[in-house]
């Protein structure tokens, strides 16, 4: 089998009459990587993926996949395959035809489309289901239809819109790993929308964190993590704080710094560590996580601040809501943020 | 306390029973014992003959009138079946604000405001042998006599059935339409297939019980009506109805009752076979 191909998003922009939805944006998504486009509602993540589809056509820019130029095809000689938020499977046919229906719409005759079909559901463990109508399985089910589905046409690249969205949390986390089980297996692009960062975290190898329809960092995980490039990507995917270079005592060119909540030190009273920066402040909250404790700390002048502490540590010296608590942290854990 | 919630439960079903007894029951029943009676010119006579359905169905002319009738039933089936569905694809789908959806909705409505009379009567200056169709035509020199079959003809008949009973199958197919969920449009637009192929293996199959209700709805008043065949045929088409109706100004009850009674299962047959094809509870 060839090499799958790369894509790649040059100053692709989405316009809704007066309004931008994605801000030319430009991305490369390398060859059988787990890509997920992270960012609130309305940040542009869906309508990038539609347009990759071809679901939605591009105001400018052009979608490459490989060497060919995507941009002005069909969603169906594109060598992509979506699967919907709803999975969208067709209620009045059972799994097998779902999962046939490209090939029909091909005029592959019933005996192979459907015996490719049966073999496609084996590959998700629904071939026991085949002869079920959408309406008669769950929703974890449903999933693994559609995930066949979009597989029947062997794309080169998956799209998921939210897959995971429609589950309940126990399930998604098994049908999370389930995705990048069968991603690993197949060794093509899976680009996957979501607004959950613990999502994007266990699932991607790039995540791609989108903002008012403007790319605010694409990066491995731990790159994102540990080096938020913006204020709004330390905040959005949590476990930070952010706060004015001044306040943090930092030397830099930004104006914010971040810290990450797990970095943080709190202390009941107000004195502080040597060799560290400090904050005085009252604990707000006090959360027990079971392996961690969370505190929040009013800090006058500045946004509510978190630090993650694990139990033992908290431990050795409690802390109550409302007692003054000392806030502290070293050097090099501040990170500074671009603009 | 069990026994009180169990008086309770019937005293709270007893209205729709006793509506359905006083108004669908008793009359059925009323026709079917009366089918049995005999009757001279001037009075019915109580009686259980079987005669009344054997000259009904021994007579050539009754034969040919139900077949007539299922012929008119038939065309009109396939005529507001097929105007129907485009209309209702087109408001469900090509246009896009509820507003005008609503609006257009509303449009299709308002001939329903004035009566069924009035509305098939205003074909006959539109149809007539001097009619607005005729003078036009041959004021455009396309035709050099007037059309005949225009007016009080089988064709006038279908026309006005069409005009009368399209909106039968407009409303409910729109109404399955609009339940599509318009994801499983793209789903299929991914999948390859084309608009066609999409109208064929997606929207129709989805409409399904929508056109088995608008069926069921033209099928039936197409079968049990009169008034349009007399007016549109000019007396030269006869239909069930029809021939009800003239037994009945003879005061021939028992011979119309019959009438009634084979074409009520005729009916009930027909709507039967509808609901095997298609399950139209998931509609209501």
């Amino acid at each position: 089998m060839a090499r799958p191909p790369d894509i790649e998003l040059v100053a692709l922009t989405k316009r809704y009459g007066e309004t931008v939805a994605v801000d030319s944006i430009g991305l490369r998504i390398p060859a059988g990587s787990y890509c997920c486009l992270l960012g609130p509602s309305g940040c542009g993540k869906t309508t990038t993926l539609r347009m990759i589809a071809g679901h939605e056509e591009a105001s400018e820019g052009d979608i490459i996949l490989g060497a060919e130029n995507i941009t002005l095809l069909p969603p169906a000689a594109r060598g992509t395959a979506m699967m919907f938020q709803s999975y969208a499977l067709f209620p009045h046919l059972d799994c097998t035809d779902n999962v046939a229906f490209s090939l029909k719409m091909r005029g592959i005759d019933k005996d192979t489309r459907r015996g490719r079909a049966v073999e496609m559901l084996k590959r998700v463990h629904m071939d026991s289901y085949a002869a079920r109508l959408p309406a008669q399985l769950s929703g974890g089910q449903q999933q693994r239809v559609a995930l066949a589905r979009a597989l029947i046409t062997d794309p080169q690249v998956l799209l998921l819109d939210e897959p995971l969205s429609a589950l309940d949390p126990f399930l998604r986390i098994r049908m999370r790993e389930e995705l990048k089980a069968l991603q690993t297996r197949l060794g093509i692009s899976f680009i996957h929308v979501t607004h959950s960062q613990d999502e994007a975290m266990a699932l991607a190898d790039l995540v791609v964190v989108m903002n008012g329809g403007r790319i605010e960092q694409a990066a491995p995980p731990r790159e994102v993590f540990n080096r938020p490039a913006s204020a709004f990507v330390a905040k959005f995917i949590g476990g930070h704080n952010v706060l004015p270079a001044a306040v943090a005592r930092a030397t830099g060119d930004g104006a914010l710094v971040a810290i990450r909540a797990d970095r943080m030190n709190v202390q009941p009273g107000t004195a502080g560590d040597a060799g560290t920066t400090s904050l005085q402040g009252v604990a707000r909250s006090v959360e027990y996580l079971g392996t961690t404790v969370q505190i929040g700390v009013d800090v006058p002048g500045l946004e509510t601040m978190s630090a993650t502490v694990p139990e033992a540590r908290f431990d050795v010296a409690p802390v109550r809501p409302g007692e003054p608590v000392t806030l502290s942290w070293k050097a090099e854990d501040v990170h500074a943020l671009g603009a | 306390m069990k026994r009180v919630s169990a008086w309770i439960t019937y005293l709270q079903v007893a209205p729709l029973a006793l509506i359905f007894l006083l108004f669908l029951v008793v009359p059925i029943a009323t026709i079917v014992v009366v089918s049995f009676f005999d009757y001279d010119t001037t009075r019915i006579i109580p009686a259980f003959l079987l005669q009344n359905y054997e000259e009904l169905l021994l007579s050539p002319v009754t034969w040919r009138t139900y077949l007539q009738t299922i012929e008119f039933a038939a065309i009109t089936w396939c005529l507001t079946l097929g105007i129907g569905f485009v209309v209702a694809y087109f408001l469900a789908f090509h246009v896009r604000s509820a507003t005008w959806q609503t609006v257009l909705f509303l449009v299709c409505t308002i001939p329903f405001w004035t009566s069924n009379v009035i509305r098939m009567i205003s074909w006959i200056p539109f149809l007539g042998r001097h009619g607005l169709a005729n003078t036009t035509l041959i004021k455009l020199g396309l035709i050099k006599e007037p059309l005949e079959f225009l007016l009080f003809s089988d064709f006038a008949v279908v026309l006005a059935y069409v005009h009368l009973y399209t909106l039968f199958m407009v409303v409910p197919i729109f109404n399955s339409m609009m339940r599509i969920d318009r994801s499983l449009l793209e789903a299929a637009r991914d999948a390859g297939a084309s608009g066609w192929q999409t109208l064929w293996n997606v929207v129709v199959p989805l409409c399904k019980p929508g056109i088995a209700i608008g069926s069921i709805f033209v099928v039936t008043i197409v079968m049990g009506d009169f008034v349009t065949v007399r007016l549109m045929s000019g007396g030269q088409s006869a239909s069930v109805g029809l021939m009800m109706m003239n037994a009945m100004s003879l005061l021939q009850y028992p011979a119309a009752a019959a009438n009634a009674v084979i074409l009520l299962l005729l009916v009930l047959f027909t709507v039967a076979a509808m609901m095997r094809l298609v399950d139209i509870r998931k509609e209501l």
